[in-house]
């Protein structure tokens, strides 16, 4: 179950207790061909449920807490759980085991397309991604005029978001992800997208509201981009948690593995 | 329940979500939504022409009975046959972001009274062309709207959940809608039963049709159909809260 509120002495912000999440696999074709094929595409241990369902552990015996201020780098390779952990924090998957408890407000950011009508103009779509996110009307009328000038989209914001390039849509996806200073801010790597110039920016931004006492937890294999940003690493192999710590640290042991 | 209310609160989004599902389907388009009103005007039209003659059966009469009937009956399918979709098409927004999961069921609901409404324009047509006047009984459709709808989104969730774990219900469901449409009195009317009107009382959705068909039509309906319909809504509420209870952790698995 996902709580939200508060547990915990130490004020930690986001707390993991021993989650474990499986998925079932539905798909038709015989159990024993279903079985060779996932063995080989996905690096999560395969195993079987009480109903003989085929089950995939995407994420075994989680725990781990994050304080104010943390920046998290979930680092492994493919298939390690990497995203299915983030969808955890943000409460979409319910663990089948364990629990989440996270204080404050949640911005997810996994995909850019989320919440965006390519036909619609980018003023709109502002307001729409604000209402999916969980802002009032009133807040996003509030928090507009810096959002445009964050986006740095000016005339554009009145045309179609069809004839954005992607890096655009990136810039108006970010904007409003961090406009409203969430308490956790959970993004999975594409926000590697964007060009220098934003990517300053969007250091920035981060740098600002981490000061502000939040959460950040960002996927990515770019351990460049980890080093960089985050001061704390998790590294994640088939489900289960292989190290944790400082970022150099979790790093160094990843990259020792990997010879 | 906390998930309804808190679905509830967020009619902003769900308002706009349902809103844009029907823009997105007719942008660009010349007639826009109004394309819904003109294909049900011609089916009403060319569907009351032929069928009056087939029954032998006046055209002022029988032409608002069938209208009406195809207008309630359009809602109700629409719900059954595009509930499987509900959970299944929102996987984008149901894996990227939590919501409650009662926003995609109002928001399926929203778009389909939207619809509704454009088809309504249908009715007044028809008034006006055939000069009848219903009276004060229409006002008895307001709450029959109300009933089939608190029906159609309870239906839509579960069916929407069922939809997600077994990708065969909505194939069930197209078949079955197939069936219910003819056997019941929408195309005809129940008199034609001839002395065995009594094997339509246990049809529900001659209850929900009739229960917003009889006051447009300028009746009002029976208390067997009252009673019928809180018997099937108060079941309906039952099954699909101990449904959603016991599955909502689930939903963004299925998906």
């Amino acid at each position: 179950m996902v709580q939200s509120h508060s547990v915990d002495a130490e004020q930690s912000v986001l707390r993991l207790d021993n989650v474990s999440v499986s998925f079932p696999v539905y798909h038709g074709g015989s159990r024993s061909l279903k079985k060779a094929i996932l063995s080989r595409s996905s690096a999560g241990r395969i195993a079987r449920d009480a109903n003989d369902r085929i089950t995939i552990d995407a994420l075994r015996d989680i725990s781990f807490s994050l304080d104010r201020g943390d920046r998290l780098a979930l680092i492994g390779a493919n298939g390690a759980g990497k995203t299915t952990l983030l969808r955890v924090m943000a409460g979409i998957y319910e663990p089948v085991a364990g629990t989440v408890q996270i204080r404050g407000r949640i911005s997810p950011m996994f995909d850019i397309g989320l919440g965006i009508d390519s036909d619609l103009s980018g003023y709109d779509n502002i307001r729409m991604r604000g209402l999916l996110l969980g802002l009032s009307s009133r807040e996003i009328e509030r928090l507009l005029p810096l959002i445009l000038d964050f986006t740095e989209l000016g005339d554009y914001l009145d045309m179609p978001v069809r004839t954005y390039s992607s890096g655009m849509t990136l810039r108006l996806t970010f904007a409003v992800a961090t406009c409203f200073e969430p308490e956790v801010l959970l993004m999975d790597e594409w926000i590697l997208a964007g060009d220098a110039h934003f990517m300053t920016k969007a250091r920035a931004r981060i740098d600002s509201f981490i000061q502000k006492a939040s959460v950040l937890v960002l996927a990515s294999h770019n351990l460049e981009v980890c080093r960089r940003w985050c001061n704390k690493g998790l590294w994640m192999d088939r489900g289960s948690l292989k190290a944790f710590g400082p970022v150099e640290d979790v790093i160094a042991a990843y990259l020792a593995a990997r010879q | 329940m906390q998930d309804a209310v808190d679905g509830l609160t967020l009619w902003a989004l769900w308002g706009k979500l349902g809103w844009n599902d029907i823009l997105q389907r007719y942008r660009r388009s010349l007639l826009g939504p109004l394309w819904l009103t003109a294909s049900m005007a011609v089916m009403v039209v060319s569907l009351g022409l032929v069928y009056s003659k087939i029954f032998k059966a006046e055209l002022r009469d029988f032409m608002p009975f069938l209208c009406v009937g195809l207008l309630v009956w359009g809602y109700i399918s629409a719900i059954l046959s595009e509930s499987g979709a509900l959970f299944t098409g929102a996987e984008s927004y149901i894996k990227q972001i939590r919501l409650p999961y009662s926003v995609y069921v109002l928001r399926f609901m929203w778009s389909k009274v939207i619809v509704f409404a454009h088809n309504f324009v249908i009715y007044f047509g028809i008034l006006v062309y055939f000069q009848i006047w219903p009276g004060i009984a229409a006002l008895y459709a307001i709450p029959g709207f109300l009933l089939v709808t608190v029906n159609g989104a309870l239906t839509s969730m579960y069916l929407g959940m069922m939809s997600a774990r077994f990708r065969d219900i909505p194939q069930i469901v197209a078949s079955f809608i197939q069936i219910v449409f003819f056997i019941t009195p929408i195309m005809w009317k129940p008199e034609l039963l001839g002395g065995h009107e009594d094997l339509i009382r246990f049809n529900p959705f001659f209850h929900l049709v009739e229960i917003v068909r009889a006051p447009l039509l300028g009746q009002l309906p029976s208390a067997g159909n009252y009673l019928a319909v809180a018997l099937i809504t108060t079941l309906n509420a039952i099954f699909a809260i101990l449904f959603f209870v016991r599955f909502r952790a689930r939903i963004s698995y299925w998906v």
